[in-house]
């Protein structure tokens, strides 16, 4: 079976100033549908780095991606943004909910602005969700009214609503205490559990990262590590 | 599109104070317009019709040459019956002219037997000329306690006040008008004091009136002469169009050198007024012009400090697939709802202002006519250009924003803070 995302030695030099600063460094790695993955490493050693670059967000200086079999380095802006609405959900630190819309609005959003899903299929979509993470009785609320731990369940409901086969979760706990931390991760492997959705996660929190199935580790932008080795992967340069 | 207009709607509230300010602006700019355009548009239009209904009438025809040397009153460029029969025929195969009249006008002596004045008069057929000019016996006043069927009659003339008044002159006085006819010859007749008539603006305002006959008499016209034909349409706002038909329609006829016979002229070339008239339409385009600039400014400014503040939702927005085109049509549609909100207002509390201007009746001096009654209005027509404009330049106005917010990288865009 082919594997969901294909990265064949990657690389990511960002000029800062007149300096060059190389991000990611001959990182070659495959995962597979459904798996529960998680980059490691501490900050600075290429996590963001890498799942911008899995979710099309930005373009490595060399090597090449494939996700679900499309090669992603020549999208351009619209055919990225497309790309990304039917195949990623996104997950972010600081939970980035729209704070002028409704927690209900907020899961709807994509399904509106993306997916064009006709009425009478968006609120059942949107229900289910919400029902997943625990938010149904809250749905009604704005952000500012709901705790950071709900929020971050509500980014995720937002992430699954669409169905996407990846979803990608950039530090999703580093904005929650430790407790609340581990139930919105415990909450993604369920989720993932639930509806066969690949959930690639960075943290550099120790007590998160052991719940993920598979481990990389990155240092200096190079992969260091993998636990337990990709199937049809292999690490980096040690 | 209803849940774009639904998020831009949530997103101007969310700065509520900055929202507010920027509407009530445009609201005022709009006001601004709307009462402006309301005084002046019936200021305008009265003075227009003093001057086209009470003395000028719309459209006039005379023997080419003549208003050129109008001030002399050329009697040698007088119309014979021949050119008015072919001016009437004209005249009456144009579905848009309602009716027309014939005027003499002439230069001569008033006298009251003890003082002698000059005099311009007009000389009218009086059932005629109320078609043509149906405010014409409003600047009338007769000595008759029972209405008059007719303006004048043979052997009457209507004298200016100013003149009337400085030779001591009443209505029921016998006066002497003598005249000169074309071939220099001098002749004098009695006339009756009818009527004495308010001056106006323009260049035959300050004309006496004589029957018509009375002045083929006096100048002893030997076959029936007229000096110009008034002319009114049935619907003045086609003035143009219908000045152009019979100005070809005139142009058929020519004379032996083959140069046209007629000339044909409408207020706009005869009265003064015109200029004030035209500077009262730039004063409008100005007072538009400011309110562009309102509209521009204002909405540019909240457009440009939203797409600042909002920069990590755009790039969340982007990253999680809405299209450039659809982050683009979110922040027009917000600065085409500040500008929709902001007209909305604009033409509501315009309309209440125009509203309260005609309750406490607004009265000005003109020149010598004092009194007169300001009755603002707006068209219907006027609003909706008013709202196309101001919508208009609310959506140019959030172009660049929101274009800079469509064109931003979702990865730089999530790393602002």
């Amino acid at each position: 079976m082919m594997p969901l995302v294909e990265i064949d030695n990657i690389s990511k030099d960002y000029q800062m100033g007149e300096v060059q600063v190389q991000a990611l460094s001959n990182v070659t790695l495959s995962i597979e549908e459904a798996a529960f993955v998680s980059f490691v490493g501490p900050s600075g050693s290429g996590k963001t780095t890498m799942l911008n670059l899995i979710g099309c967000l930005d373009k490595p200086t060399k090597g090449k991606i494939a996700v679900d079999g499309r090669q992603v380095n020549d999208l351009d802006r619209k055919q990225g943004a497309d790309f990304r609405g039917s195949v990623f959900g996104f997950i972010f630190q600081a939970f980035n909910l729209f704070p002028v819309l409704s927690v209900y609005e907020n899961v709807e959003y994509p399904l509106v602005m993306i997916k064009n899903e006709p009425v009478s299929n968006r609120k059942e979509k949107v229900l289910k969700v919400l029902e997943a993470v625990g938010m149904l009785d809250q749905q009604n609320k704005r952000p500012d009214q709901i705790s950071g731990g709900q929020k971050q369940r509500v980014a995720v409901a937002r992430a699954l609503v669409t169905q996407p086969k990846l979803v990608l979760a950039d530090e999703p706990t580093a904005n929650l205490d430790h407790k609340t931390a581990v139930n919105v991760i415990r909450l993604m492997r369920d989720m993932r559990d639930k509806f066969k959705t690949t959930f690639i996660f960075s943290t550099h929190d120790p007590g998160i990262m052991e719940e993920a199935e598979i481990i990389h580790t990155l240092e200096d932008g190079r992969l260091t590590h993998s636990t337990p080795q990709p199937l049809s992967g292999k690490g980096g340069e040690k | 599109m209803i849940r774009i207009f639904k998020i831009a709607v949530r997103n101007l509230m969310r700065y509520k104070r900055r929202t507010l300010l920027t509407s009530v602006l445009i609201t005022l700019g709009v006001l601004m317009v709307i009462l402006f355009s309301g005084l002046s548009g019936s200021f305008k239009a009265m003075m227009i019709g003093q001057i086209t209904d009470a003395n000028l009438a719309q459209i006039q025809i005379h023997k080419k040459g003549y208003v050129s040397s109008m001030d002399s009153i050329p009697l040698n460029l007088n119309l014979n019956l021949k050119g008015y029969a072919k001016i009437e025929d004209v005249l009456k195969n144009h579905p848009a002219v309602e009716a027309w009249a014939p005027r003499i006008k002439l230069g001569g002596m008033l006298s009251n037997y003890s003082e002698t004045t000059n005099l311009r008069l007009n000389a009218i057929d009086p059932e005629k000329e109320v078609k043509v000019c149906p405010a014409v016996g409003n600047r009338m006043t007769f000595g008759e306690k029972a209405q008059r069927k007719e303006l004048i009659r043979p052997g009457e003339v209507i004298l200016p006040d100013k003149l009337a008044k400085g030779m001591k002159i009443g209505l029921g006085d016998t006066v002497v008008l003598v005249a000169n006819n074309k071939d220099g010859s001098v002749n004098g007749l009695n006339f009756t004091v009818a009527g004495i008539t308010e001056t106006v603006v323009g260049p035959q305002g300050k004309e006496g009136y004589m029957h018509i006959k009375d002045a083929r008499d006096l100048l002893r016209m030997e076959k029936p002469e007229i000096t110009e034909v008034a002319i009114r349409l049935n619907d003045f706002d086609r003035l143009d169009p219908v000045y152009e038909d019979l100005k070809s329609a005139l142009a058929k006829f020519k004379n032996k050198k083959g140069k046209p016979v007629f000339e044909i002229h409408t207020w706009e070339k005869l009265s003064p007024f015109y200029n004030i008239a035209r500077m009262i339409d730039l004063m409008s385009v100005s007072m538009k012009l400011i309110m562009i600039s309102i509209v521009l400014i204002s909405i540019l400014n909240v457009m440009i400090m939203s797409v600042y503040e909002r920069v990590r939702e755009i790039g969340t927005m982007s990253a999680i697939g809405t299209t450039p085109g659809k982050i683009m049509a979110l922040f027009l549609t917000e600065g085409f709802t500040l500008g929709l909100i902001s007209i909305v207002a604009g033409n509501i509390i315009g309309l209440a202002g125009i509203f309260i201007l005609n309750i406490y009746k607004i009265r000005f001096a003109f020149g010598r006519n004092d009194n007169l009654l300001l009755e603002p209005s707006i068209s219907f027509t006027e609003l909706f250009w008013l709202a196309a404009i101001v919508l208009l330049i609310s959506v140019f106005a959030s172009l660049e924003p929101a274009y800079k917010a469509s064109k931003m990288e979702p990865v730089d865009a999530l790393r602002h803070v």
